[in-house]
């Protein structure tokens, strides 16, 4: 039996996900609202690798790469976070466009 | 109701919180609401997880990103706003010209997307099978070893530069 939700509907999901994504990035002023959008973004690319891992035949490759994005992504917001309770520490503000000097 | 038609439905359910969720995220002006709607796109995208067979990785992303990542931001959000001020309101730059952008964006990827002849015509059979943990575990020191081994030594580096660069300075 066939599925109805194919390939291209779980693509679509992770396209607009990621345009949700890329829009909290480029737009907030927050340096965590640019965080939460960078971790939008790296689900969605994990949609697109599991999807088509699905639509292939499950094979296993897919998954392989969606965990080493989990763990890229859990290393990347431990170092975002800490760099940004540092420039939060130094400048007391975390909006990304108010802090346009190497130091103070 | 037959499993497909039940798969169909779950999936729109799902598809829907995801993207209600993460539109919360995005355009809420408040920084703790957006955190917490982030809650619901990670747990959204871990039942899409499971839609695809993926079962391990929606276990790992509900470990990860729910307990990790997502109390780590918590944190970043009560650390870095004055709790005095009351002020955990956050602004937008460049709305229009970003909107403009990312709207171009989605729409070139969905053209993209649906106008592809995908593989097998993008659809497969209703697959009832067993865990994948197994696979996973056996291509971990088989076929992926290095980039297992790669990835211990990022963590590490990961935690010993985010641990070096959070402390706080002892003056004198």
């Amino acid at each position: 039996m066939a599925l109805h939700v194919s390939l291209q509907h779980f693509l679509i999901v992770s396209a607009v996900l990621f345009s949700l994504g890329l829009f909290a990035v480029v737009t907030r002023r927050n340096a965590i609202m640019v965080l939460m959008g960078i971790e939008l973004i790296l689900n969605s690319a994990n949609i697109n690798f599991l999807a088509f891992s699905r639509y292939n035949g499950l094979q296993i490759d897919g998954q392989m790469a969606a965990i080493f994005v989990i763990i890229l992504a859990a290393a990347e917001a431990a170092v975002g976070l800490a760099i940004v309770l540092n420039i939060f520490k130094n400048f007391n503000t975390v909006n990304v466009d108010e802090i346009s000097a190497m130091k103070q | 109701m037959n499993s497909v038609q039940l798969f169909d439905i779950i999936f729109y359910v799902l598809a829907a919180t995801v993207l209600a969720s993460a539109s919360i995220v995005v355009f809420s002006r408040n920084i703790v609401y957006a955190a917490f709607s982030l809650l619901f796109t990670l747990f959204g995208v871990a039942g899409l997880y499971v839609l695809l067979n993926a079962d391990f990785l929606a276990i790992t992303q509900l470990m990860v990103y729910v307990g990790g990542i997502l109390v780590l931001i918590l944190f970043g959000v009560m650390l870095t706003n004055k709790v005095v001020s009351v002020d955990i309101k956050t602004g937008t730059l460049q709305v229009v010209p970003a909107a403009i952008l990312v709207v171009l964006t989605a729409g070139i990827l969905c053209s993209i997307i649906l106008a592809t002849h995908w593989l097998g015509a993008g659809t497969t059979d209703f697959l009832v099978v067993k865990t994948t943990a197994p696979k996973i575990g056996e291509a971990l020191i088989t076929t992926h070893m290095l980039l297992f081994e790669v990835a211990s030594v990022v963590l590490l580096v990961a935690i010993i530069g985010a641990a070096m660069i959070a402390r706080r300075e002892k003056t004198q």
